[in-house]
């Protein structure tokens, strides 16, 4: 028991964490923020005032119009009226006024709120460690980013307008119906629970049936996502009617499970109405009896009421119901929306694994790199290392081949070089020191890698190259890709290093990619060069040519050259055999050609495939 | 949910109704179900009934009851009396409560049945769209496929479906009903005075106008903010995408200002948009205050000076005999009553109008897609079960006998049989995805039974488009594809497609276990087949080994398994078709050597005994093939099999030697 209540006091901490956390984006909006519910508590202050106007008005039509001969008698007996309908204008026009000023303000606040969310979250996650991004998954992130955004703010529109509408019409609106017959008001009083618990049903009752239809609806469309992707297989294999089958019952089971949850909240409407219309005979019969005891001068039970009165009831009881309606909807929808408030706040809380030393050093004398001791597993509570036991040293200026089958943690040797990860145990060092001495920048620019799962971005490829330095001139720019071995095809390009390259490089071949991403990281001139199997759909002898290149033109980088090709290391000065996510061998390729047992198979293999044997 | 077309287009209702959109969209929504329709609307309009009469149970008990009980005097014997409630009163006042009651009861019940009938049939109906948009789907030709981003297509079954359920299952009924109240609420007014109905006419024109100013510049807006929408949500795709680059190059602080520079921009039209969204409301609400307070002091006016009222009520006592009376105090009371409902509803018709419009846009994009033709097949010739006679001739049976023949069908009523071995003739073919872009030129293939034919050449080169012809995703411009000597399009296309089994680059699994993915290659092969088909994919072995072996369940493509036991699986899937020809496009991505051991063991196995077109990625896999056509911008330019290729020293050669890039 005790527990439970510690679990649900923590539940609500957190709900309050994520509250305090989202509400930190609105930052030079708060001014508007907190101006759009106030305009708005006004404007449906007027709008509760208007009724009451109007059934004076009523009143004074039914009661105490003046006659020609008075009003020409000059007594002012229109006073009465004229003032009445100034106030109605003034309040029309107040509320106008508090409507366009308050949509204006909550549109700034909204949209001011959304820039802001969207500008912290982009720029959290650009201060992501790759730890962070595994953790999320690009899709994720993109999703975070986008819909899961759009529900937050929704929500935030919500909670600035209509929570406050909502609420405070209702407040309003019983307040009036006191005022008008503080008897007759009990009606509403007692109305609003009974709707109030028929809303609860309607639901709670469907909000867990949307959940189950939601669940389906994603089957659906993931189902329909399968067919568009496998929609030459579904062909090849002409199982169309198969497909359509599949479809149809997923189709059924969704669409029972949504008729199902639609007809529950299918009696929401009657339900509101049945009850206003039950009020409305109850105030008309109790209210008549009213209007006739005060007009015959004793006040009976259910107090005074005129005929405007009648009218002013009438009005706010369907004002009164119809906010607990908006009320349960709003409900309905910030509920929907927190499980997307949730992610939010999970980026936006996330830690970066990864951060600058407090005095870091910005420079690297060398190209040098050792590992000491070095262990690393990818999350703290995996219980497999993923790499253990490396100690190595690799002088500056030597070109170094690392080869080994998938999940032998290449990749994840070299990733410690530039702290791309830390180190669970151990030490890595680049020019004698440890690299988390470094500042990040300085290391990452110097210890330049080209990875496997490389990207391209829209933009010419001189915007490209330009990454790897902001202000490289043309000429550095074509002396990189020379080395690369790209300036040959982006000459042949009608548009030359202005060519646009689409999103992802999908207009140009996996090869040219792969030597445009090498371009971009030689532009950094580091002290240090990894190719992570980053010329795998290089043709064989422009791979040997960009090895010369390195070679003759940038003797005195550290190269490390991850691959799956014996071919490319071996002129290599020396080769790591990785298996099993530790080091099987380290020597020059002859050497291991001699004495390595999986150096030997790789070579066979593929020398057997290549060649005439 | 945050329902959003992917450009943000919206149809008007007037274009809808224009373009024919509206009007079959109503088709769908009637069609089968005429009486269902009526009893719906009929149950609407006695709900807006419903909705009236309490207005006019408010006023009629005003005027005869509440106003004679006080205003009337009566003599109590000594003096003169108000009236009060007295017997003939109350009667009345029972009488219409009665009545208002009755009209009630009748009221909520046709809002309940026409709530429930509405929940129901909007989901018939968009079940009804949803099949059919999927038939339509499966029945389109690669061609929309390949024309059409996967992510356009989704959003027809997500954001368009969505937007047309809220139309169907919401706004159409909020148009009968909002029609139904302004309707009945003109009619009440004219019934109370003329005059005064006039000058409403004045309001609800500037309403008209100005709500239409309005939804103008909404739809304006709204398509400004949704294009911003979609220019960020590209940017956000493409950074996180090359998020890891951005930390490798330290690009972080240029990224967060290129994507301020386009929040900054969403920023300036999501608020132009929310404002009018914000505004709408307010205008018409207080535009509806104002009127009403214009009308009152004009009612007023008219009582104090007594002008005569010309009203639909007069008229009536008129053609009885009566005289017109100037308008009565209750008769102002009603007829305010019914502008301030009339105000309202206009206000949420205007409302409901602009939110149809996604909705018809949505329908318009649905309708498109079900305009489309589908793959046409003219194709008379079938495969059959067959068996051989003592004498060597072939006949059709029903038992399954792993022998299989053409049946072509004769105009006199009689068939001639071949039996299926999979000879693949390809003569003179042209083929262009446009008929004015020839992409292949002047191709002959010859592949006779058993045959394993390699395509080499560069991306675009044609290897693919070749493949997509035989099995007929796309159909040549000019020349002729024989199968077993018959053209391709004599063949009955579900039966060409069956006699030819694929393995692609994309393995594309379906969700489900593994012996139903296996299975997909034929769906009447029995668990032993299946099982078989494994083996011969060099599959079994990984296969028994997860957790429920045969029946494990994928997801996600097999986002379960490794990228080399996902192509077992595809293998396996045409082992299991057991078609003479197998179209195979090789795996590009890079497992590691073992792994590609195992699969090309599995791919091997495969192609023994059968018809083999190969799209190779890596010559080291071609070197056995029968022939290699090397092809370069849609032309064959040499052929021959490995060895004669190498001593002629082309570009066969040159590939060969790593001379040339293969991708």
């Amino acid at each position: 028991m005790a527990k439970n209540k510690k679990e649900k006091q923590e539940g609500e901490k957190k709900k309050q964490g994520i509250f305090m956390t989202l509400a930190h984006s609105v930052r030079e909006y708060k001014t508007v923020t907190i101006l759009s519910p106030i305009l708005m508590i006004f404007e449906v202050a007027c709008e509760c005032l208007i009724p009451m106007f109007v059934g004076d008005l009523v009143d004074q039509i039914q009661y105490g119009l003046p006659t020609i001969s008075q009003i020409e008698a000059g007594t002012g007996a229109l006073n009465h009226i004229i003032i009445n309908i100034c106030c109605l204008v003034g309040l029309a026009v107040i509320s106008l006024l508090c409507g366009l000023f308050g949509g204006r303000t909550a549109a700034a606040a909204a949209a001011g709120y959304a820039k802001n969310l969207r500008h912290d979250i982009y720029e959290k996650i650009q201060s992501f460690s790759f730890e962070n991004i595994d953790r999320f998954e690009t899709s994720s992130l993109v999703t975070r980013l986008t819909t899961d955004i759009n529900y937050v703010l929704m929500a935030f529109s919500a909670i600035i307008r209509m929570c406050f509408r909502a609420p405070f019409m209702m407040i309003f609106a019983a307040v009036m119906a006191f005022l008008v017959n503080p008897i007759l008001a009990w009606v509403f009083i007692a109305a609003i629970p009974i709707l109030g618990i028929a809303l609860y049903f309607i639901i709670v009752h469907s909000y867990r049936l949307y959940k189950q239809v939601f669940a389906r609806y994603d089957n659906l469309n993931e189902s329909v996502e399968e067919n568009l992707s496998g929609i030459r297989v579904v062909k090849t294999y002409v199982s169309e009617d198969y497909e359509k089958e599949k479809f149809a019952k997923s189709n059924n089971d969704l669409s029972s499970h949504f008729t199902e949850a639609d007809r529950i909240v299918a009696w929401t409407t009657p339900s509101m109405t049945f009850l206003m219309d039950v009020v409305y005979i109850i105030i008309a019969i109790l209210g008549s009896y009213a209007i006739v005891h005060t007009s015959l001068g004793s006040v009976g039970a259910m107090g005074e009421l005129t005929v405007g009165g009648l009218s002013e009831l009438m009005t706010y009881g369907m004002q009164i119901l119809s906010s607990l309606m908006m009320l349960s909807s709003i409900m309905a929808m910030i509920a929907m929306s927190g499980a997307s408030c949730k992610r939010v706040y999970e980026v936006l809380t996330e830690e970066p694994t990864l951060t600058n030393p407090e005095n870091p050093v910005y420079e690297i004398t060398d190209g040098s790199i050792d590992f000491d001791h070095v262990a690393f597993k990818y999350a703290k509570e995996a219980e497999k290392y993923a790499l253990w036991g490396v100690d190595l040293h690799i002088p500056s200026g030597s070109t170094v081949g690392i080869i080994g089958t998938t999940g032998s943690s290449k990749t994840t040797l070299v990733n410690l070089i530039s702290r791309l990860y830390d180190t669970t145990e151990g030490t890595v060092k680049v020019g004698g020191r440890d690299v988390k001495e470094y500042d990040l920048e300085t290391l990452r620019n110097d210890v330049s890698v080209v990875l496997q799962q490389n990207v391209l971005f829209s933009g010419t490829i001189n915007d490209n190259m330009r990454w790897g330095k902001e202000d490289a001139t043309q000429e550095e720019i074509i002396d990189a890709c020379k080395l690369a071995c790209a300036d040959e095809f982006i000459t042949s390009f009608p548009d030359g290093y202005d060519t646009y390259i689409e999103q992802g490089g999908t207009n140009v071949s996996g090869g040219q990619r792969q030597r445009l991403c090498i371009a971009r990281a030689l532009l950094k001139s580091p002290k240090v060069l990894i190719l992570d199997d980053s010329t795998s759909a290089v043709d064989t002898k422009t791979d040997a040519k960009i090895r010369a290149s390195f070679k003759e033109y940038i003797p005195s980088v550290t190269k490390i050259i991850i691959t799956q090709r014996v071919a490319s290391v071996e002129d290599a000065d020396m080769v790591i055999v990785m298996d099993n996510g530790t080091i099987n061998a380290v020597g020059s390729p002859q050497e291991l050609l001699e004495t390595n047992q999986i150096y030997q198979e790789i070579y066979n293999m593929q020398h057997n495939i290549g060649g005439n044997k | 949910m945050p329902a959003r077309s992917k450009n943000g287009e919206t149809v008007s209702v007037r274009e809808a109704t224009h373009d024919g959109t509206l009007g079959r969209l109503l088709h769908f929504v009637v069609d089968g179900r005429a009486g269902i329709i009526t009893l719906i609307v009929i149950c609407i309009v006695l709900t807006a009934v419903g909705n009236v009469a309490s207005g006019l149970y408010l006023s009629e008990m005003i005027n005869n009851v509440i106003t004679p009980a006080t205003t009337e005097y009566v003599f109590d014997g000594t003096n003169l009396v108000l009236r009060g409630l007295d017997g003939a009163l109350l009667n009345k006042l029972i009488e219409y409560t009665c009545i208002v009651g009755a009209i009630f009861v009748v009221a909520v019940s046709a809002s309940i049945c026409y709530t429930q009938l509405v929940a129901i049939n909007a989901q018939k109906i968009m079940k009804g769209i949803r099949a059919d948009l999927f038939n339509k789907m499966e029945s389109l030709p690669i061609k929309f496929f390949d024309t059409n981003s996967h992510g356009d297509i989704m959003s027809y079954y997500t954001n368009d479906v969505d937007a047309m359920y809220q139309f169907l299952g919401q706004s159409l009924v909020q148009f009968i009903s909002i029609g139904c109240m302004l309707l009945f609420c003109v009619c009440l007014m004219l019934w109370f005075s003329i005059w005064l109905f006039l000058i409403a006419c004045v309001g609800i024109v500037v309403e008209i106008f100005v709500s239409m100013y309005l939804t103008r510049l909404n739809r304006k807006y709204y398509a400004a903010q949704q294009k911003a929408t979609a220019h960020m949500e590209g940017f956000v795709e493409e950074m996180m995408t090359g998020l890891k680059v951005v930390k490798v190059f330290t690009h972080e602080e240029r990224a967060v200002q290129d994507f301020d520079k386009k929040n900054e921009e969403l920023y300036y039209h999501g608020k132009k948009a929310a404002t009018i969204g914000n505004i709408m409301m307010p205008i018409m609400n207080n535009i509806g205050n104002l009127m009403y307070v214009i009308i009152a002091s004009i009612a007023i006016i008219f009582l104090i000076f007594e002008v005569p009222n010309v009203c639909l009520q007069d008229i009536a006592i008129a053609w009885n005999g009566g005289s017109l009376q100037p308008i009565s105090l209750g008769g102002v009371v009603g007829f305010l009553t019914y502008t301030r409902q009339l105000y309202t509803n206009y206000g949420n018709l205007s409302n409901q109008l602009s939110q149809s419009a996604r909705a018809l846009a949505g329908a318009r994009r649905i309708l498109n897609v079900l305009d489309l033709q589908p793959e046409t097949d003219n194709g008379q010739i079938t495969l059959v079960n067959a068996n051989f006679d003592e004498n060597g001739n072939i006949y059709e049976c029903e038992e399954k006998t792993d022998i299989w023949a053409w049946k072509e069908p004769h105009e006199d009523g009689t068939y001639t049989y071949t039996q299926l071995k999979g000879d693949i003739v390809l003569d003179n073919v042209d083929f262009g995805y446009n008929e004015d872009k020839i992409v292949l030129h002047n191709i002959d293939i010859y592949a006779h039974p058993g045959q394993k034919i390699a395509f080499v050449g560069a991306t675009g080169a044609g290897k693919t488009t070749i493949t997509n012809l035989i099995n007929r995703f796309y159909d040549i411009q000019d020349g002729k594809v024989r199968y077993d000597g018959h053209s391709i399009n004599e063949i009955k296309k579900s039966d060409l497609r069956r006699s030819l089994a694929m393995v692609l680059q994309d393995t594309n699994l379906f969700t489900g276990t593994v012996r139903e993915n296996i299975r997909y290659g034929r769906l009447d092969a029995t668990d032993e087949e299946v099982e078989e088909a494994a083996k011969i994919a060099n599959a079994y072995d990984f296969i028994t080994r997860l957790p429920q072996g045969f029946d494990t369940m994928l997801t996600k493509d097999g986002g379960n398994l490794s990228q080399g036991q996902r192509q077992l699986l595809s293998i396996a899937r045409a082992a299991c078709a057991d078609a003479p020809v197998i179209i195979l496009d090789e795996a590009t991505s890079s497992i590691d050597t073992r792994t590609e051991q195992i699969v090309q063991k599995g791919i091997d196995q495969l192609m023994a005994g059968r018809t083999v077109f190969v799209i190779a990625h890596r010559l080291s896999t071609v070197q056995n093939a029968d022939a290699i056509m090397v092809l370069d911008h849609g032309r064959i330019i040499e052929r021959g099999n490995h060895q004669q290729l190498i001593e002629k020293k082309g570009t066969y050669y040159q590939l060969y030697t790593g001379a040339f890039e293969l991708e």
